[in-house]
């Protein structure tokens, strides 16, 4: 019998079990799933449990009722992979083989990357809502804030769905709005980078979003440290931000699993091939989801295209042949922009978010790169979607896993 | 487009970074730094000789790979290059703008 291993029972490692157990089937093939966790989160609620807008309940679930029954669900922590051996380590001692490993161990929080950030102040004014404690603390801290500056921060990219600090931007201001003490409020926006987004078509149309809304922003701001005397953001060139409350986003990693595996990058993710989701390395790992150094974004909806297209050449690595360069870093994203509207991108390695329809060419029903209340239903439409299709491994119709250009408004030279 | 840069014609693209790295040399850096009103020492140049060594042997660039390099810690790098100090040394250096990741 031949053992196939997935580490991590989140949204990618839960897919791929439920897409690798119709083919690789016992007596052949034994497929075991680890994760320490028993909860499964939905983390794009994190974004909408701070302003009330979902409970916890909304948003969590059990790991266990997502894995199928022909899958062994193993819960322990991973010490590590030795790939030399085809071996994983368990914190308690136990030891897997395996012929064929998918690593999804996905990405996390590293708040020690910055001086001060998790200090004296660390959910009392400085939150974050990239997991599920601090979207929580910070739930219960604006329930009774009655106003100041709020500063919305990014540390350094990448970072688990890039849009979402802007989201919580454009959530806050409508949040406030609708207490009536949007007055009482002062929100900044500071990025590492050089304007709201990383791509110029969809950083024009955020940009309008953000004056609109009258959210300052302050860009290149490289951070060095939080003071937590003074409730400032400091960044290397001495620029100061004041703040009463910093939402930040901090450093994103890969687990330190990775690290004691040896097979990480400086942040802890695994070097793999950006077209078949293959590890650089060693020719029977693969790797998907946020765990990868892929230049795609770290999406939940990138892992599901990643899955179909992975499911493939796991069949095709099993049986001998060669694997298909498939995967073209499609990412579908919703982004949020307060008052029940939504924006919708859809881009890939090779072309920007633009506009247009999705994903019915020239119908629609969702509009790309322009607000509308049907986006923002297709926002909330996506965590039914995530529970009862995505995680199922369920193909969704009209969508496929490579990103069509029909119906988008591409300028006759593309950018990038 | 053209520009006129240390008195020779050089293909740079809108936001004035070199578009083909064989038009470039020390004059063209030193050009480009006085625009952006840098005057360039010993240590700017330790900076400029590592980033366009890292773009030849195509490592993608970062404030946090320069800060680990053991060529400049993040601190000095801005009091080298203030503000966006790789977008400005990069455009220094002649080689293209660092793309930011998604
Ligand atoms: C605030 C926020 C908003 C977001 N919004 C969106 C959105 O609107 N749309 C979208 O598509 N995506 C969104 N995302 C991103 C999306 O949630 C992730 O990209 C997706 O969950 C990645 O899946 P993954 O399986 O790679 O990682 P995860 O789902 O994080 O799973 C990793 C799993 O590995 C386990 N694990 C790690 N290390 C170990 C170890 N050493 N031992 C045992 N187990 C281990 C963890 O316990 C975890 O269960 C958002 C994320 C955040 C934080």
């Amino acid at each position: 019998m031949k053992n196939l291993v997935i580490l991590g029972a989140g949204t990618a490692g839960t897919m791929m079990a439920n897409h690798l157990h119709h083919h690789l089937k016992t007596p052949e093939w034994n497929i075991s799933i680890i994760d320490e966790r028993d909860k499964h989160y939905y983390q794009p609620g994190f974004l909408f449990l701070p302003f009330d807008i979902y409970t916890p309940d909304d948003i969590i679930k059990t790991v266990e009722e997502f894995i199928p029954k022909e899958v062994s669900l193993i819960k322990s922590k991973i010490d590590k992979i030795v790939p030399e051996e085809n071996k994983v380590q368990l914190t308690d001692g136990k030891q897997l083989d395996y012929d064929v490993l998918i690593i999804a161990t996905g990405a996390k929080i590293a708040t020690e990357e910055t001086p001060g950030m998790e200090g004296e102040e660390w959910q009392k004014s400085v939150f974050d809502f990239y997991t599920f404690d601090g979207a929580l603390a910070l739930r219960n801290k604006l329930r009774d804030w009655t106003g100041g500056k709020l500063v919305v921060h990014i540390t350094e990219m990448p970072i688990k769905c890039p849009v979402a600090p802007l989201e919580f931007a454009f959530l806050a201001d409508s949040f406030f709005k609708n207490k009536n003490m949007r007055d009482k409020v002062e929100i900044t926006y500071v990025t590492p980078l050089s304007g709201a987004f990383t791509k110029p078509k969809a950083t024009e149309a955020l940009t309008h979003l953000l004056d609109e809304k009258n959210i300052r922003i302050e860009s290149d701001f490289a951070i060095e440290q939080v003071d937590n005397e003074k409730k400032e953001i400091i960044d290397y060139g001495g620029r100061a931000i004041p703040f009463d409350i910093l939402v930040t986003v901090p450093t994103n990693k890969g687990d330190e699993l990775i690290e004691r595996s040896g097979m990480g990058d400086d942040l802890n993710y695994v070097p793999t091939n950006k077209a078949t989701l293959q590890s650089k390395v060693y020719p029977n790992i693969f790797v998907l989801g946020d765990a990868s150094d892929i230049p795609a974004s770290k999406a939940g909806s990138v892992a599901h295209f990643e899955a179909e297209i992975l499911t493939d050449n796991i069949l095709h690595f099993v049986k001998g042949e060669p694997l298909t360069e498939a995967f073209d870093g499609h990412a579908n994203c919703f982004i949020e922009t307060g008052n029940d509207k939504a924006l919708l991108i859809d881009f890939n390695y090779t072309h920007e978010p633009v506009e247009g329809s999705f994903p019915f060419p020239g119908i629609g029903p969702l509009r790309l790169l322009k607000e509308s209340r049907m986006n923002h239903m297709g926002k909330l439409a996506f965590r039914w979607i995530y529970w009862n299709v995505l995680l199922k491994g369920t193909h969704i119709p009209f969508v496929s896993a490579n990103m069509s250009d029909s119906g988008k408004h591409y300028e006759k030279a593309l950018n990038e | 487009m053209e520009k006129v840069i240390a008195g020779k014609p050089i293909t740079v693209n809108e936001e004035g970074y070199l578009t083909d790295f064989n038009q470039w040399d020390e004059k063209v850096g030193e050009a480009i730094a006085a625009e952006n009103h840098l005057s360039l020492t010993p240590r700017h140049w330790d900076v400029i000789k590592y980033l366009q060594n890292e773009q030849k042997n195509q490592v993608a660039l970062s404030i946090r790979r320069v800060g680990k390099s053991g060529v400049v810690d993040i601190k000095e790098l801005y009091s080298l290059f203030p503000n966006a100090p790789l977008k400005t040394a990069t455009k220094i250096a002649g080689i293209p703008k660092p793309a930011s990741c998604i």
